[in-house]
């Protein structure tokens, strides 16, 4: 099988007839004398999606994006150009263009070229578009709609969605350092409505990864992700009014860890905290979670949609560890900000496109697991709410507050589960909701590979992940005042 | 001067390759196709603490082929403008048409509907800039910002953009329109520090001409009045109370509007205003009109995505909704036409009720005055609506302190139905320009 690196290089220099000489021109062009950092990203991606809807496959799309981002770093400077076109001139227009950023001379080129190979593969080079014939495609999405019918009278509308892309990324830099990455990457998305009485209600469920689409098919899927819609919006269907106030709320595991994405995961990154923006800016070795709570970020997990072998700026992802038994530790960091703080990059210089600038983002954000049963947390509770799924969230990064909607909920009353609630925005402050953490579930999970993040307009798939948790003291925006 | 280079052989280049694929489409047996084709350049500049921090150099292009063999559809796309990606794209648009699904509401918008008269909208304005000019500016609006008060402690920087774009929309109808635009904006975002509170905010001015972009100065002023304004917002106790949208999030709640009566969730049944058309949906003085034909403006266009006639019409009048969103399919599948709305809603204008800002605070009394919101919490199908809100706290008219980490919940239906005030304090910053918009009463959650 041939490696990454051979698939890179026939992609964008052989077939574009661009050679290492080439190259070496481009550099001489972006490299001056107070140039940090400098790299070419090129990159190629092709989309495939097929929609169903009434139960028929109503759309169907095919997109090739392909092109190379040209960047220079001085300092705390950085000059960007990009081109869909990867040729000779269009890369030194980019070079020339992206070197403005300096105004000091031309200096050196770059004439050694070394391979840096991924010590280890988190995931397959196959072409996941073709890991499956189109009609079983198509059958799986049809299964999807029958079984969700199926599962109860009251399912007006199913729309599901299967999506696939491969991506080819070639990453060259200022030390002639060359890497090569390829990721698939697939989703299927679930989304029902139903309707009793006149009332109508919606959920979705979904699931994917950086493998081939026969996880779907060989798994069965289809009947997880239907039933799995189906069940949360008939729930919702019974949903009373949630409670105004704040109050003691149990998370579930999984998907609910997008808390630790909104709450600490976007404050630690190196940019924010490099320009003292965050709320967490400065406060390494502080006390900032309950003892006991560790929280990382995670990108070296195989096969899981926030995981890269190497970030977009040819990094080596790793496991970061970001809050240790309570105490933040530490922060995530691309090469630009790493170097600005006299660190290292931690492999999170992410990019949404080649026409796109990196910056730090996360990749898998979990906490690791507790001690108590989730039974048990549930239990010690005399009233509250337990929250076990969410629609996602958002944070004020400078101020610290954060929000993530919830869409599956029930009362807690006196340690039993009672009645649904409709969906409600919590809202915290980041850096003290998990000192606020009294119990640590022993049921970490990660979610089932939904996640998309966006930040500055670039959106990247992330996962997210923690055990049941306890939170004693979170605002919960219902509309129930009594 | 950020401006498409020969921008007319650009565009004659696109309808010969319109034509080439148009014809290409035919020749493998598709019974309609449209595309369309796309190309960009700009520029942006960011500043911090006095001194550059980003120059991004934008080029893009795209071409998006939608083929129908009969009632089956194909999509593809790719930003490889030669000859043969071209080809590409449209056999793999023709391999997707293989194998989704006969429906007979797919197609090709209805042939008498297309624009046949194109007024002049003005949209094409490029800037004598260069990135010398832009970088000077944004510093300028930064240190406007960071001088305006010792409490400015730090910045996220200034950001001066111009992009000028063309688009080609073509299909065979024999349809062709092109659309040359420009889009230039300034903005600068600070952060304010005292003690231990720690707050950003940040400004901004987008027009389609350079020369009416709000100064630097004011810019920058702006933004550091507002960072300083939030400093030391505490969050309220659990209560019921008005709130009073400014007009950056009103312009949301109009947003909410037009999801709501858009043909997709009409025809799926998820909506919270469904079958709402001549229904009372706001108050009898609640008129929203949408005008396509705003010389200038930011969501102008005499056509939609499908080439259909776009028009001026009332959406909302005396509180009735007149008219909903579709496109042609969602049209044909509700039994209704198309209303140009393929592209979504083009400029909405909702109509003050006579009221100033400060009006509507006394008007308001007693309660919240909401500036931002964060998170997702609209359920679209049942109207709930549930968020994190950051604002004022308003007693007797008079602001009274800042406010954080609350959320405001209700359902939009209430909503919509409690619009008490809205004001001339409009927004032109958006294709929705709307004023303050005053609610009679939401349910606020805090410590």
């Amino acid at each position: 099988m041939k490696q990454a690196i051979e698939l890179a290089r026939e992609t964008f220099l052989t077939s574009t007839g661009l050679s290492d000489q080439h190259l070496e021109q481009v550099f001489s062009h972006l490299l001056r004398q107070d140039t940090t950092l400098a790299d070419l990203y090129f990159q190629s991606a092709r989309y495939e999606s097929w929609g169903l809807e009434e139960g028929i496959i109503k759309s169907g799309s095919y997109s090739i994006e392909q092109g190379v981002g040209v960047r220079a770093v001085c300092g705390e400077q950085t000059g960007f150009a990009y081109s869909g076109e990867i040729s000779l001139p269009a890369l030194l227009e980019s070079a020339r263009a992206a070197s403005a950023i300096s105004r000091a001379g031309q200096s050196g080129s770059v004439n050694a070229w070394k391979v840096n190979a991924p010590s280890r593969a988190l995931y397959g080079m196959d072409d996941p578009l073709a890991s499956l014939s189109e009609s079983d495609k198509i059958a799986f999405l049809q299964q999807i709609d029958s079984i969700a019918r199926a599962t109860s009278p009251y399912v007006q509308q199913v729309m599901a969605n299967m999506v696939a892309v491969h991506e080819i990324i070639l990453i060259v830099d200022e030390s002639g350092r060359m890497t090569a990455d390829v990721r698939p990457l697939v989703r299927t998305n679930v989304s029902v409505i139903v309707e009793r009485n006149g009332q109508t209600e919606s959920a979705t469920a979904g699931g994917g990864g950086r493998f081939n689409l026969d996880f779907f098919t060989n798994g069965n899927k289809a009947q997880e992700y239907a039933e799995e819609a189906v069940r949360k919006a008939l729930i919702n269907l019974d949903a009373e009014a949630a409670p105004a106030g704040s109050m003691t709320v149990v998370l579930g595991n999984g998907w609910p860890g997008v808390l630790l994405h909104e709450a600490i995961g976007h404050g630690l990154e190196g940019d924010f905290n490099r320009k003292g923006t965050s709320a967490f800016a400065g406060r390494i070795g502080e006390q900032v979670a309950a003892k006991g709570i560790t929280v990382v970020d995670d990108g070296t997990l195989s096969q899981r949609r926030g995981s890269l072998s190497v970030d977009d700026e040819g990094t080596e992802t790793q496991c970061t560890t970001l809050i240790e038994d309570g105490i933040l530790k530490g922060y995530l960091f691309d090469r630009q900000n790493a170097a600005l703080m006299n660190t290292r990059s931690t492999g999170n210089g992410r990019r949404q496109s080649y026409a796109h600038l990196p910056m730090p983002r996360m990749t898998n954000t979990y906490m690791q697991a507790g001690n108590y049963a989730a039974e048990e947390i549930i239990a010690s509770v005399d009233k509250g709410i337990y929250a076990v799924n969410f629609s996602g969230g958002q944070v004020d990064i400078t101020s610290g507050k954060f929000v993530f909607s919830a869409s599956e909920a029930y009362v807690i009353e006196n340690g039993k589960l009672g009645k649904p609630l409709k969906n409600a925005t919590l809202i915290g402050n980041g850096p003290d909701v998990l000192t606020r953490v009294s119990m640590v579930g022993n049921d970490l999970q990660l979610d089932t590979g939904i996640g998309v993040c966006g930040k500055d307009g670039q959106s990247v798939p992330v996962g997210v992940g923690q055990p049941t948790l306890r939170v004693d003291g979170l605002t919960v925006g219902g509309t129930a005042t009594a | 001067m950020i401006e498409l280079e020969n921008r007319f052989d650009t565009a004659t280049e696109f309808q010969a390759m319109a034509e080439r694929v148009l014809e290409a489409a035919k020749a493998k047996g598709a019974t309609a196709a449209e595309l369309d084709i796309d190309k960009g350049t700009g520029l942006s500049v960011e500043v911090r603490m006095g001194q550059v921090d980003k120059l991004q150099y934008h080029r893009d292009q795209g071409i998006n082929i939608t083929v129908y063999f009969g009632h089956r559809k194909g999509f593809a796309s790719t930003g490889d403008f030669s000859r043969q990606a071209v080809e590409d794209t449209l056999d793999a648009a023709c391999r997707i048409a293989r194998y989704t699904s006969e429906d007979e509401f797919n197609g090709l918008a209805d042939p008498e509907q297309m624009a046949t008269v194109f007024p002049k909208l003005d949209l094409y304005h490029p800037w004598e800039l260069d990135a010398e000019m832009a970088v000077e500016m944004a510093l300028q609006a930064e240190s406007v910002a960071r001088e305006h008060d010792q409490r400015i402690t730090n910045s996220e920087g200034a950001s001066v953009d111009s992009y000028a774009g063309l688009s080609l929309y073509a299909n065979s109808h024999e349809f062709m329109g092109i659309r040359h635009s420009t889009r230039h904006s300034l903005s600068c975002a600070v952060v304010a520090q005292d003690g231990d509170s720690m707050q950003r905010d940040y400004w901004y001015s987008v027009s389609r001409v350079p020369g009416y972009l709000d100064s630097a100065d004011t810019v920058g002023a702006e933004a550091a009045q507002r960072a300083l304004r939030r400093l030391h917002a505490r969050s309220l106790s659990t209560r019921e109370a008005p709130v009073l949208f400014s007009p950056q999030m009103a312009r949301g709640l109009m947003g909410s509007l037009v999801g709501a009566i858009s043909g997709g969730s009409q025809y799926r049944k998820a909506s919270f205003l469904l079958n709402s058309l001549g229904q009372q949906v706001f108050p009898e003085f609640v008129h929203l009109y949408e005008d396509p034909f705003i010389r200038q403006g930011l969501g102008s266009r005499s056509y939609d995505g499908e080439g259909v006639a776009t028009r001026q019409r009332d959406i909302v009048k005396d509180g009735v909704i007149q008219d909903y969103f579709l496109g042609s399919y969602s049209a044909r599948k509700l039994g209704m036409k198309s209303t140009g709305s393929a592209s979504g809603a083009s400029n909405l204008l909702l109509a003050d009720t006579g009221v100033s800002f400060v009006d509507l605070l006394q008007q308001m009394g007693t309660g919240l005055l909401v500036t931002e919101l964060i998170g997702h919490g609209i359920n679209s199908i049942t109207g709930d609506y549930s968020r994190g809100a950051v604002g004022y706290w308003v007693e007797d008219g008079m602001i009274v302190h800042p406010v954080e980490e609350v959320t405001i919940a209700g359902n939009l239906k209430d909503m919509f139905r409690g619009i008490v005030g809205i004001g001339d304090d409009v927004d032109e910053r958006g294709s929705i320009r709307t004023g303050s918009v005053l609610i009679d009463k939401m349910t606020i959650a805090g410590q």
